[in-house]
């Protein structure tokens, strides 16, 4: 194992929410601690830090991935998203709506994750039915609901984007 | 929970990139195995090799019977690829039980096969269905077949400054019959017990049947026995009770968290009936 100062930082430039960053750090620096660390974007949380729980999720290049299981180095040159982009641009404004109505949130710990997820399910197929809703977020962990109430404020929303 | 220091290198040609494999470089394909032990430090290397960069690893395609997919390939790709639907169906079938959607949106399947975890499903696919593993080193390209490249509990024919450059496939045939039986935990968990089976048939007779099996030994296990027992029959009660009761010379499970030995094996014979039956049926 080489000693920390030995090793060079390495620039990471990336697009994130739409704005461009760049910032040098360690090869070994995680997305999600690049997110939360280097740019305070403290929505996207970490749980498990190996990629069971989900609590990390966040989108890169339009497709959602663990925060803890890519290095910061490899979103170099990429588009990221995090919750608080995804929030902002109002494309799951509908989810969050019914994730309130539902108490589909207790604590609160998995519920970036989960809607980060859950919008890539809405935006590919909002007609899922429940067992396809629950297996897509099947590797998102929730310790508080029992799942009902997210997989009811997942199918609603697919079920009114259906409508429209 | 966060890596040991590492220095970084990100080649432009499979040349360049074998040229760095060598002392402690580990590669980097998905990562969706490696990070988690890097963060976990279970892996500390002085070099992390990430091959994300080249095209040349990437993409499916398929040229006088053979799918050809390239070890960049994600297993998203896979899922939603027409020509593995109507090529390989059994990697079609298997591919939406790897782990979830952020982890297929990454994982490669050069990665899954490379790591040859013996409870995931794409090396038991490769070997089920008879293909072979295109490696690149330093002393040039050659082909491994998948029953000679899975020796042992996470290991390979790979040898260091190696590394996987595609997987190939016989395209299905017309007279060909595929399922997957798994049972899991939790959808996208490994599996506790499973069954890639390929089945040749002859009308109602079955010509050959390669059932492999996951989480039944150190490696994904071909069922020799359950092979035997039904080629020449057809699929019915019987051969299906002779097939079950060979598995318990072919499989080798080990006891783990989940379940001991006895239940995987017992869970391999209903995994077994399952897809048997399925297949009948089609």
């Amino acid at each position: 194992m080489p000693d920390s100062i030995d090793i060079p930082p390495v620039v990471v430039t990336a697009t994130v929410n739409g704005e461009r960053v760049s910032r040098a750090v360690e090869p070994r620096m995680n997305l999600v601690d690049f997110l939360r660390e280097e740019l305070e974007l403290t929505g996207s949380h970490i749980g498990c830090e190996h990629g069971v729980c989900g609590a990390c999720t966040v989108r890169v290049d339009g497709t959602i991935v663990r925060g803890c299981l890519m290095l910061a180095v490899q979103a170099d040159g990429a588009e990221v998203l995090t919750i608080e982009g995804l929030s902002e641009s109002g494309e799951i404004a509908d989810l969050q709506e019914n994730f309130k109505t539902r108490n589909a949130a207790q604590c609160g710990f998995c519920t970036p994750g989960m809607l980060m997820t859950a919008a890539e399910l809405l935006a590919e197929n909002p007609g899922a039915g429940r067992t396809e809703i629950r297996q897509h977020i099947s590797g998102n962990f929730c310790r508080c609901t029992g799942y009902q109430a997210i997989v009811d404020a997942i199918e609603e929303t697919g079920r009114n984007r259906g409508e429209k | 929970m966060k890596p040991a220091p590492f220095n970084y290198a990100k080649p432009s040609s499979v040349d360049e990139a074998i040229s760095l494999l060598d002392g402690d470089a580990t590669l980097l394909a998905g990562g969706q195995s490696l990070v988690a032990t890097l963060n976990m430090r279970l892996s500390a290397p002085d070099l992390l090799v990430d091959i994300n960069g080249l095209e040349e690893l990437s993409g499916i395609s398929v040229d006088g019977g053979t799918v050809r997919i390239g070890a960049l390939t994600r297993h998203r790709e896979l899922e939603r690829s027409e020509v593995i639907a109507a090529q390989a169906p059994l990697i079609a079938e298997a591919v939406p039980l790897i782990a979830h959607p952020a982890i297929r949106n990454r994982g490669t399947v050069g990665g899954s096969i490379a790591f040859a975890d013996p409870a995931a499903e794409l090396p038991a696919c490769l070997l089920a269905l008879d293909g072979a593993v295109e490696i690149a080193g330093s002393g040039g390209r050659r082909k491994v077949g998948a029953g000679e490249f899975f020796r042992g509990l996470y290991d390979t024919a790979l040898e260091d400054g190696e590394l996987i450059t595609a997987i190939e496939v016989p395209a299905a045939a017309g007279n060909q019959r595929f399922a997957v039986e798994e049972v899991a935990r939790r959808h996208g968990d490994y599996g506790m017990a499973g069954v890639m089976a390929s089945v040749t048939v002859n009308g109602e007779t079955v010509e050959a049947a390669r059932l492999v099996y996951i989480a039944a030994g150190g490696t994904p296990m071909l069922a020799e026995g359950a092979g035997a027992a039904l080629a020449g029959n057809a699929i019915d009660e019987a051969s299906i009770g002779a097939a079950q009761s060979a598995l318990e010379g072919d499989l080798d499970p080990f006891d783990d968290m989940n379940s001991t030995a006895a239940t995987k094996l017992h869970l391999a014979r209903v995994m077994t009936e399952r897809a048997l039956k399925r297949i009948a049926g089609a």
